[in-house]
């Protein structure tokens, strides 16, 4: 029966940017369930700001394809959580709100950039979160808070309404603290949406399975290599063991373009942000232009204003590997790395059914840790080379080093989610015995 | 010194919706900003959605002339900053168009048939609209309504040779995208021309900003004189891009660095390659301007003159069509001649005039009921109910109603008594030979008989009147 919600968390680890206090819910699959939803997502009547100071009160007049569909399944969305401004940074310090801690441990980082809804589900405010995932960021959250986050086959879930990062890699994705629950999620938001001409119309309706007698587990060596904690490789073997004594077998495989994966991937994200947050010129949204400046000035210096450095490092990048003369040697080049990861993905998946390894290369970072650009960039190894590929990709937890949660990560086939969250639902049904 | 030219034109599709949206496109008389969406506003998290239709029209012209498609082409962003594009950038196609190498046949400055080569066609969506404030104001609004607008941006090889040409070619393909049904050249601002020339062995100058067909013509005549006076003066061509200022049809240099754009072009990644290559076997081209053109002279057996002139533009040739049956010459004359005439002096369109009544009017000349002043007379009697909205009588009651029907000779008697009476000079003019002289005296009987009879019968009663030395 419909109603609201009434929504007052004890937000001690920043998790939201709003909060709703009266959530209206109706009938349906998520009948009165509170559902936290990431902040670059758009929300009929609710700020929506992604994290930035440059979209600080903007009221989006429509809802994203997702959120019209919790709202048909009755969902109560609560509120809109804090992650990196646009999503570029994986610990949620970039937020122009203030850092998001993580609850597992407050002098931690929640891990980004959907930090914000990690920290929600792990901190039991709310039961499952909506999370976006560009290069990890779903992922990595997940991994370093201790629950469960799918980024799902590009195409599979429609990005009408999320605020664009990087087109080419993003997916909405589910968090919550169970694999059952990601999955419920899963199927309430993977409906076809004819307004996202980059997806295709294979709706996710899934009750998860824990048979997974047969399954052929691809080992990467890549997964386990340098600059991996080995006390973090160890945990995940661990874990791929207890996967092995349920009936699985595994093959080692091996996916060579790795080593450009980074590189290309940090190529392609940064090109397309450079255009997609070109708009923000406070024309039309976010705070106002001066107009008694010309607008070539205004604009400069509405951006320079409001836009946070690694938002700023970001776009420059991106300008840069696309500009007349850079363009084949970065934007050209990074394209190929990406075909050839794809490649590499594809004949892995034809010697194994899912690929196994670490989520994250280590645990959780203090806040403050990171300030160099480029180890914090490292950190994306594990994950973005799911997303050059568009292949589901799932993080589970699956023990813990000094104390901080580690992820398993399962990737899989295109199209195949329902095998990846299988494998972790047989994976949680087993260490919760 | 040769004159080389090629136009990029920019074509609004008259489609009934947008390129990426389901806003109309129909926003010429409302409000500003009322025909907007979250796409065409480019908000945050809105996403494109390629409308098929404009795709069939892109088609149907690369098909009219001749193009190749592409397999597969693809849309890029081109990346600018200005307050009238929403998103910062324009979707576009750049490197794989949707379909290259056409051709149209013009007639040159001699009156000989010739080829402008087509390079490529592509879509891409028009940004919406700065609209100045008057009174030295400090800003300027912004009227989405045309944000979105599909357009078809046509570019061509450099292969004509004077202004002339450039409008001839330029009134030819208006024609054809005409006959397509693709396009609404009475639609304000539907087509907009960027025109390139160069005088032989000199540098190429970009005229920007050419809103009317005469514009074309215009600036590119500003352009040859302009560049012609600098090399005679011994002076260089700058190489640049110039205005065109419609009203004083000059061109001015727009030394602007704002003009110098990286563009930073990439595939729209929030659309996927089209692949419609295979779509143009489908598309069933009407009948285009020049086998139309043949088939009048063929059919009707009408002057080149004639068919060109009628089928210069698809709903007159329509209108020819309908009223031909009876006499096709005399439509013809009639139509191509008169009637396109009167309506110009109006400033009326084909559209207004129902072509029954027409019809009607052509049967009253061919049965010689009425002359063919008096027929122009009842024509302009009806002209003028149309273009005043009011109901448009049936020409036989004008013919009633005036008193216009032709009458016998006879019965001009009497008149023709008095002019000749009135006129001693020219009856002697007459006798002395002067031929002219018998026509001044048709003319004085036509003017005062409101030309209801037919001259060459009066012709023979006059000089009869005269011979038999009534006088
Ligand atoms: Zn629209």
């Amino acid at each position: 029966m419909a109603g609201s919600l009434n929504f007052l968390p004890d937000d001690r680890y920043n998790a939201f940017i709003t909060t709703c206090r009266e959530a209206p819910f109706g009938d349906g699959a998520l009948a009165g369930v509170a559902v936290a939803v990431k902040d670059n997502i758009s929300t009929a009547g609710i700020q929506t700001t992604c994290g930035s100071r440059i979209l600080e009160g903007y009221i989006p007049p429509y809802d994203a394809h997702v959120v019209e569909l919790l709202r048909r399944e009755g969902a109560a969305i609560v509120g809109k959580t804090n992650m990196d401004e646009f999503g570029m940074g994986s610990t949620t310090e970039t937020s122009a709100f203030g850092p998001t801690r993580n609850p597992v441990d407050t002098e931690r980082v929640p891990g980004g950039s959907s930090g914000g809804s990690a920290a929600a589900v792990a901190a039991g405010l709310v039961p499952m979160a909506l999370g976006t995932d560009t290069g990890g960021s779903t992922r990595c959250p997940a991994a370093f808070c201790g629950i469960v986050g799918l980024k799902p086959t590009y195409g599979r879930v429609s990005r009408y309404g999320l605020v664009a990062y990087a087109n080419s890699l993003e997916q909405i994705g589910p968090m919550a603290r169970t694999v059952e629950d990601a999955s419920r999620l899963m199927s309430v938001i993977a409906k076809y949406d004819p307004r996202d001409s980059t997806m295709l119309d294979r709706p996710y309706d899934h009750q998860p399975s824990a048979d997974i007698a047969g399954l052929r587990i691809g080992i990467p060596e890549e997964y386990f290599g340098e600059g991996v904690d080995p006390r973090v490789a160890e945990t995940v073997r661990d874990a791929i063991g207890v996967l092995d004594n349920l009936g699985a077998d595994t093959v080692p495989v091996s996916i060579p373009g790795m080593q450009y994966a980074l590189a290309a991937y940090y190529v392609i994200c940064t090109g397309e942000a450079s255009s997609n947050l070109a708009r923000f010129d406070g024309v039309r949204y976010g705070p106002a232009v001066d107009t008694r400046k010309t607008w070539h000035e205004a604009y400069q210096e509405l951006r320079q204003a409001n836009f946070g450095t690694e938002v700023r490092r970001r776009v420059m990048l991106g300008t840069f590997a696309l500009s007349a003369g850079y363009a084949g040697r970065y934007y050209a080049k990074a394209q190929v790395a990406r075909r050839n990861i794809r490649q590499d993905f594809e004949r892995a998946l034809r010697d194994a059914d899912v690929i196994a390894g670490p989520t994250m290369p280590t645990v959780a970072f203090r806040l403050g840790e990171k300030t160099d650009p480029l180890s914090l960039y490292l950190a994306d190894i594990l994950t973005a080379p799911a997303n050059l590929a568009g292949i589901p990709a799932i993080s589970v937890p699956c023990g813990r080093v000094d104390g901080l949660p580690v992820g398993l990560q399962l990737m899989g086939r295109q199209f195949e989610d329902e095998r990846v969250v299988d494998a972790a639902f047989a994976y949680e049904q087993e260490v919760r015995r | 010194m040769k004159t080389i030219v090629g136009l990029e034109i920019h074509v609004q599709l008259a489609t009934a919706t947008k390129l990426f949206c389901g806003c109309s496109t129909d926003y010429r008389d409302d409000e500003p900003n009322t025909h907007c969406c979250p796409v065409c506003l480019g908000l945050p998290g809105a996403l494109p959605r390629l409308n098929r239709k404009a795709v069939e029209y892109g088609l149907r012209v690369a098909k009219a002339l001749d193009m190749e498609v592409l397999e597969e082409s693809e849309f890029a962003r081109k990346n600018y900053f200005y307050p009238d594009l929403p998103k910062a950038y324009q979707v576009t196609q750049y490197d794989k168009p949707l379909a290259v190498a056409g051709t149209v046949e013009i007639e040159d400055d001699e009156g000989h048939e010739k080829i402008v080569r087509i390079t490529r066609v592509h879509l891409e969506e028009d940004p919406g609209r700065l609209v100045h404030v008057s009174g030295g104001s400090k800003y300027s609004l912004v009227d989405y309504n045309r944000s979105g607008i599909p357009l078809l941006e046509i570019v061509t090889e450099p292969d004509m040779r004077s202004p002339q040409e450039a409008r001839r070619f330029l009134n030819k393909l208006r024609t054809i995208l005409e006959y397509l049904g693709v396009f609404d050249g009475d639609r304000e601002g539907s087509l907009r021309v960027d025109a390139n020339i160069s005088l032989e062995g000199s540098v190429r100058v970009e005229v920007k900003n050419i809103s009317s067909y005469r514009g074309v013509e215009k600036a590119l005549t500003f352009e040859v004189t302009r560049q012609k006076n600098l090399l005679r003066r011994g002076q260089t061509v700058t190489r640049e891009t110039r205005h065109f200022m419609e009203g004083r049809g000059i061109t001015t240099s727009s030394r602007s660095k704002e003009e110098e754009h990286d563009y930073r072009y990439f595939p729209e990644p929030d659309l996927r390659p089209l692949r419609v290559a295979g779509w143009v076997a489908e598309i069933d081209l009407p009948e285009l301007p020049v086998a139309r053109k043949n088939r009048f002279m063929v059919q009707y057996g009408i002057s080149l003159n004639h068919a060109r002139t009628l089928t210069g533009d698809p709903k007159l040739a329509d209108f020819y069509e309908e009223v031909a049956h009876l006499d096709p010459a005399l439509a013809a004359t009639w139509v191509a001649d008169i009637l396109l005439g009167e309506l110009n002096y109006r400033n009326m369109s084909i559209a207004a005039v129902p072509p029954g009544r027409i019809a009607e009017l052509l049967g009253l000349l061919k049965s010689e009921t009425i002359t063919d002043a008096a027929g122009v007379q009842v024509l302009r009697e009806m002209l003028d109910a149309c273009a005043a909205g009011r109901p448009c009588e049936m020409p036989a009651m004008i013919v009633k109603r005036e008193n216009l029907g032709k009458t016998m000779g006879d019965d001009f008697t009497a008149t023709v008594q008095a002019v000749i009476a009135a006129n001693p000079q020219a009856v002697e003019d007459y006798r002395n030979g002067k031929s002219g002289a018998l026509n001044f005296l048709v003319g004085q009987v036509m003017k005062e008989t409101r030309g209801r009879a037919d001259p060459r019968e009066l012709g023979r009663i006059v000089s009869e009147s005269i011979d038999i030395g009534e006088v």
